[in-house]
């Protein structure tokens, strides 16, 4: 198969690098090649951050690069529009709908760009979640990143079973039944 | 069926030194190395420890050696600067139980001071280096390594980068197997280096060199692949990779040893292709060496010397390939920054309160040198603020240094700091040293260190006393305080600066993400009273943002209610409450 590119972007320490341990998970036990590469150290203290992740029958580079990423998505609205270029034509884009200020927001000094998802929407195809708002019916405002998951999963070629098995594998036993709830949140939402 | 594995570049590493019989490993933590050393500290059975800086871990290992047995210390590339010195001896005297270390650059600078490249080092020390290009080879040639050092009498370098530290991939495993310690025997003309013995020894080494090159064209770590012969490359680590996705076709000569070079091999590879393209991140290592033999090859003059290489640049460069995107243009950078509830945010503002300037040091701390802090004048290497603010003082001036302080994490002050204060309060100076003790090495993900009271292993041991180690020095002014004591620090700083002796301020207050540390509070604010000042917002708190009225509000998610907005507001308009 030719090799399928995913990124997940978000801000630091808002959890991207468990996401992609499940997607990792699934694809390994699909019987795919993975690869995936992280960002770890100073970037991770609230900078904006990148993980790659590409599967198929034989991968090389662990990047994706600009122009190739089948889904991209974005754990925060401002990332989503930084990194957006590099979907490629008719890529998915599957973004938390979700305001982080950066510092220099935060400081006045800047501007947080207004009517970032109709802009998206007018160049991709854009699939949104509120997904800090549905975490938080479930009673954990943490669990926001696997309910991104869940919808971006109704882009992948996985069954929704395999997806409720990894994810009761990577996540400590008594978050599973959260985490697996807040999975089908997200791609229910997607159907 | 052997097991297959997704893993971390560095958790090969750590598996394939495991596999190979480690029995000894000492480390610094430093990104991109870190999880090398936590990931084979979970095996239990090598001893492995943190040291406080790489030199020390490079001799740790050297004794394991010496005496025989499999040892290795890992760091990242700034790091192999701080073991240089024993590692150039430790390349005369030769290995007996083999010793590896495992460097880790990062071009394109994601985590450090500068982008260096490790092989430089490897050619100056006359000390080999193997560089895999993704997990598994990790794995296999971390126990080639093993190998080959006690096959050649060498200490050998693994050159990894953060791209294939910190990327996974698939990684059969295999099994531990110990081999028997290399019997000890007292050697001076070997293991002693004084003059008449390192003239001797640096015959051997040449020798051991010579001999590398040779036998490396036979190694299996170098390969040559022929497909296409119009366009050949030489390249090596993750650089490979690109090639691979850009030019699948083109021939392909993959170093897995990268100093010494195999020139046989190189030789015979150029000579088989019509254009020969060397593809290396970062120094044209090897473009210069081969271009010395009189071979012909396209490198730096096409590929830049700065940040990562990419399938893209190869594309665009050779296969005149555009690549059109269009990326948003104008949107506010997303840089790091101090997390909420971090006790530098504090500290760094009641310097920036007093326009204090600060020679800095190495940690999550030299995000103090951003905006609003503004608090950092310098950042050079671990250790250096203290011993930049003596040269500052012994150049200008007691007076001079009245408005300076320098600024060093814990575990940065064990790691080479306080050889810097030993050296100011031998000298006799006057200036003010700020210890921000946080309890962890924090910007590297929380590892121990000497004044933590806990090991890599687990184990709860006692702790340096930081006060009393400065007191031993026989400084007079050592002053314990509260990291969010914002008026007390101001106090403090006022004070301290202007004395004419050595002062040192420990500020204590643990690091905001450590799992010991709890959050009872969280700030709430009360718009009522709030008058729009903005004060509070000043320190650039992530959690606090401006409505529209001007007005503030905390995100209670983000807020780890350290109050430090409460403390800075005259109007009572935020209040902490229990969660």
């Amino acid at each position: 198969m030719v090799t399928k590119n995913i990124m997940i972007v978000g801000v630091g320490g808002q959890g991207t690098l468990l996401t992609s341990r499940i997607l990792g998970g699934i694809i390994t036990d699909a019987g795919y090649m993975v690869k995936l590469s992280e960002v770890h150290g100073m970037a991770q203290r609230g900078g904006s951050v990148v993980t790659f992740v590409r599967y198929g029958d034989n991968v090389a580079e662990p990047i994706v690069e600009e122009g190739q990423a089948d889904i991209l998505i974005a754990f925060e609205r401002l990332e989503a529009l930084r990194y957006c270029h590099f979907l490629k034509e008719g890529g998915a884009l599957v973004v938390n709908d979700q305001r982080i200020n950066p510092i220099s927001v935060v400081t006045g000094q800047r501007q947080y760009p207004e009517h970032i998802m109709e802009d998206l929407e007018k160049d991709y195809r854009v699939f949104q979640i509120k997904a800090q708002e549905e975490a938080l019916k479930l009673g954990n405002s943490k669990v926001f990143n696997v309910i991104v998951l869940g919808l971006a999963a109704q882009h992948m070629d996985f069954p929704k079973e395999k997806w409720l098995e990894v994810i009761e594998k990577k996540v400590p036993a008594k978050l599973a039944d959260l985490n697996k709830k807040a999975f089908l949140v997200g791609y229910e939402s997607g159907k | 069926m052997a097991e297959t594995k997704i893993m971390l570049g560095n958790e090969a590493f750590a598996r394939g030194a495991w596999e190979a019989g480690v029995k000894v490993s000492s480390a610094y933590p430093g990104t991109p190395s870190t999880e090398i050393s936590e990931n084979l500290a979970k095996y239990g059975d090598v001893y492995c420890e943190w040291a406080p800086n790489e030199k020390v871990a490079a001799e740790v290992a050297i004794g394991a050696s010496i005496v025989g047995a499999r040892s290795m210390c890992a760091m990242k590339m700034v790091g192999l600067n701080v073991a240089a010195d024993p590692l150039y001896s430790f390349s005369y005297i030769g290995a007996n139980g083999g010793l590896v270390a495992v460097v880790a650059d990062d071009p394109g600078i994601y985590s450090s001071q500068n982008e260096q490249d490790t092989r430089m080092i490897g050619r100056a020390a006359q000390i080999p280096v193997i560089e895999p290009s993704d997990s598994q080879e990790a794995k296999d040639f971390i126990k080639f390594a093993f190998q080959m050092s006690e096959d050649y009498d060498t200490p050998v370098i693994i050159r990894s980068t953060t791209r294939l530290s910190h990327s996974q991939g698939p990684v059969v495993l295999e099994d531990r197997a110990v081999p028997e310690d290399r019997p000890y025997e007292k050697n001076i003309q070997k293991n002693v280096m004084m003059p008449a013995m390192a003239k001797k020894r640096h015959v051997a080494v040449e020798e051991r060199m010579n001999r590398l090159s040779e036998d490396s064209c036979t190694f299996p770590i170098n390969k040559a692949t022929y497909d296409d012969t119009s366009i050949g490359f030489i390249t090596n680590g993750i650089a490979y990779q690109y090639v691979k996705e850009a030019c699948p076709h083109a021939s392909v000569l993959k170093l897995g040893l990268v100093n010494p070079l195999p020139r046989k091999l190189i030789e015979e590879f150029a000579s088989k292709v019509d254009k020969l393209y060397i593809f290396e991140e970062l120094e044209p290592v090897i473009e210069e060496q081969v271009k010395s033999w009189g071979i012909s090859c396209i490198g730096k003059d096409l590929f830049t010397r700065q940040g990562e290489y990419s399938a893209n640049m190869l594309r665009e460069k050779l296969l005149g390939e555009k690549i059109d995107v269009h990326p948003a243009e104008d949107i506010p950078p997303r840089p790091p920054i101090l997390c909420p509830g971090c006790p530098h945010r504090s500290v760094f503002y009641a310097i920036h309160r007093l326009k204090l300037h600060v020679t800095g040091d190495i940690g999550c701390y030299t995000l103090g040198a951003l905006s609003p802090l503004d608090a950092m004048d310098t950042t050079v290497c671990m250790g250096s603020s203290i011993s930049s603010l003596h040269g500052i003082e012994k150049a200008k001036g007691k007076d001079y240094v009245k408005n300076w302080v320098a600024v060093i994490g814990d575990s940065t002050f064990m790691h080479t700091g306080v050889n810097s204060l030993m050296n100011m309060a031998y000298n006799q100076a006057t200036g003010t040293v700020i210890i921000m003790d946080n309890s962890t090495t924090a910007m590297t993900g929380h590892q121990d260190n000497p004044a933590t009271g806990k090991t890599l292993m687990g184990e709860t041991v006692p702790m340096i006393d930081m006060e009393k180690l400065c007191r031993s020095m026989g400084i007079k002014n050592v002053t314990k305080i509260d990291a969010f004591d914002q008026e007390g620090l101001v106090k403090l700083l006022r004070q301290e600066t202007q004395k004419e002796e050595l002062s040192v301020i420990i500020t204590q207050a643990p690091c905001a993400l450590l799992k010991t540390v709890k959050f009872p509070y969280v700030c709430v604010e009360d718009r009522e009273k709030c008058k729009k000042c903005g004060a509070c917002l000043k320190p650039g708190c992530p959690a606090m943002a401006q409505n529209e009225d001007k007005t503030i509000s905390i995100d209670p998610t983000m807020c780890n209610g350290c109050g430090l907005c409460m403390e800075l507001c005259h109007f009572d308009a935020i209040l902490k409450k229990e969660r």
